[in-house]
């Protein structure tokens, strides 16, 4: 079993992640449809087939540069927040990782804090907004904590990916404070938030191609 | 689903090239990344004035692209926020050394990519500046929500602001100008039916034949409040009551009267209710001293109208009758 993860690992689950978000696109423009505009698996979908088109080009040799790539490519083939918000969290998360060749599970985790610190900068959510933030800052503790007991990558994303589901989750009966779900006041309570649950599906992507080396 | 589409990915480009088919002597269109420019930017010394937005809401925003109004409009997706690098692009391709000014809708994915926008372009060395308008009174602006919508009162604020753009007027001022108009311009709107995005083939909500939806966006997002649906004299009635009253617009003041159609409603039905409007607005005192009626900022084929009213005064009566020529607006030039 692989205890690190190389560009190389990287660039073979984010094809997953890709594989992922188009596979539950419908799922994601249902769940926008009931509080917001319906575009979010739409715009997901346009966005990661770009990422799984610019990963399998050549020229990424670090996880980071990898990162930044995917970065770069949400940004500009996204739109609406998401595309800001997700940009941003790969940004970040490739600048944590600085040069290094293979990332181990503390390093993981910090790039998951560093991409919560992100979106928390760009969107001004906190948790209890119905936002992906109720998705994202569960994982980053989550993260941290399987870290610190000495979790390797797999072991390190599992545990992003589970509390990152459970945030999903958690995001239904709450009445969205930012976002266009806001709009809707109190009738956004009673669904899942797109955002929340998008995160959790590129988590649970990650988690089980990092398990499935 | 019945549109004259051919597939629902290509719906902006292909209408990019039909606008610039129709009106190439005002415009020019790039397709990626995509922005409509005016033909004959970038005007040397002249102040650029940018915006964009999800597609949708034609002619807003590339139909207010020409003389006197828009130097660059950036389409998004429908209903989906133009991307940073659009916006970079765009401003490249018209930036005349005068700094830019953004003109931005008050939604969270126009505002987050107009923002990383506005970091990369000003990381360039240009001077660039950005406005928000959020004229929607039917979104509480509270700590608990992203805040108004900017909806109809967004072409008031492209042709004032372009208007002062095209007489010379620098950064700082067209700036200050365009926080003047955003902050004496209020806007409601209703629907009677929901829309279909192109790419989803149903309509995003559902209305009974017998109800309205008042406080209604423009992205096909439900609005404020469901109501059973009224003649026109009490759907009139609740929109310019939400409208004035919010300002609140008092009496013996000089507006502009904006009455919008969502793209669905015909202009039986929308002069129908300007006139009512006007009625309404005299018995209150409040004095109509320029009106625009037509559809101007769609929510494709929703059927449903909106009221904006802007606070006028000496300049920007003078710089809405300032010459425009735009595919959508056109006098004096």
């Amino acid at each position: 079993m692989s205890v690190t993860c190389t560009a190389e690992d990287l660039v073979v689950a984010l094809r997953a992640v890709s594989a992922a978000v188009v596979d539950h696109g419908d799922e994601l423009t249902e769940l926008d449809r009931a509080i917001g505009d319906a575009d979010h698996g739409e715009n997901m979908r346009r966005g990661f087939l770009a990422v799984a088109a610019k990963v399998d080009s050549p020229g990424q040799t670090t996880p980071a540069a990898v990162l930044k790539a995917v970065g770069t490519t949400l940004i500009s083939t996204v739109g609406g927040a998401s595309g800001p918000l997700y940009g941003t969290a790969f940004l970040r998360a490739a600048t944590s990782l600085a040069d290094v060749s293979e990332v181990d599970g503390v390093a993981v985790a910090a790039a998951l804090r560093a991409a919560l610190g992100g979106v928390v900068a760009r969107g001004r959510a906190e948790v209890g907004d119905k936002t992906m933030v109720d998705a994202l800052a569960p994982a980053a503790d989550a993260a941290a904590t399987a870290a610190e007991g000495g979790g390797d990558v797999p072991a390190v994303l599992a545990a992003a990916a589970e509390a990152a589901e459970r945030g999903a989750e958690s995001t239904k009966p709450l009445v969205a404070r930012k976002g266009r779900a806001s709009y809707l006041g109190e009738r956004s309570a009673g669904h899942l938030d797109p955002g929340a649950r998008s995160t959790a599906l590129v988590l649970r992507a990650l988690a089980t191609a990092a398990g499935a080396r | 689903m019945k549109k004259i589409i051919n597939d629902p990915s290509t719906v902006v480009v292909e209408a990019m090239r039909g606008l610039a088919a129709a009106h190439g002597d005002l415009l020019r269109v790039h397709e990626d990344p995509a922005y409509v420019a005016r033909v004959d930017a970038p005007r040397r010394g002249k102040v650029a004035v940018v915006s964009g937005g999800g597609s949708g809401h034609e002619p807003l925003h590339g139909g207010f692209v020409g003389l006197g109004m828009l130097d660059a409009a950036c389409p998004g997706a429908v209903f989906t926020s133009p991307t940073p690098d659009q916006v970079q692009a765009a401003v490249a391709a018209v930036h005349g050394g005068a700094g830019v000014l953004l003109l931005v809708k008050n939604y969270t994915g126009d505002v987050l990519n107009f923002e990383t926008a506005a970091e990369l372009i000003g990381a360039e060395g240009i001077d660039v500046r950005t406005v928000v308008i959020d004229d929607d009174v039917a979104v509480k602006d509270s700590t608990y929500t992203a805040g108004r919508r900017g909806v109809g009162g967004t072409v008031l604020l492209e042709k004032i602001v372009g208007a002062a753009a095209e007489r010379g007027d620098d950064l700082a001022a067209c700036e200050a100008l365009a926080r003047r108009v955003v902050a004496g311009v209020r806007s409601l709107g209703v629907a009677l039916t929901a829309c279909t995005v192109p790419h989803l083939g149903e309509p995003t909500f559902t209305l009974a034949e017998d109800e309205m939806e008042i406080g209604i966006g423009i992205h096909g997002e439900p609005g404020r409040a469901r109501a059973p649906l009224e003649p026109a004299d009490g759907i009139v009635r609740r929109l310019v009551a939400g409208v004035v009253e919010d300002l609140p617009f008092a009496e013996g003041d000089r507006v502009l009267l904006f009455t919008n159609s969502m793209g669905g409603t015909p202009l039986v039905e929308l002069y129908l209710a300007h006139g009512i409007a006007e009625r309404l607005l005299a018995e209150r005192g409040v004095r109509v001293e320029r009106r625009l009626v037509g559809p101007y900022v769609t929510s494709l084929e929703m059927q449903g109208m909106s009221v904006t009213l802007l606070r006028l005064d000496d300049e920007l009566t003078e710089l809405w009758d300032a010459p425009v020529r735009t595919p959508a607006l056109r006098w004096g030039a």
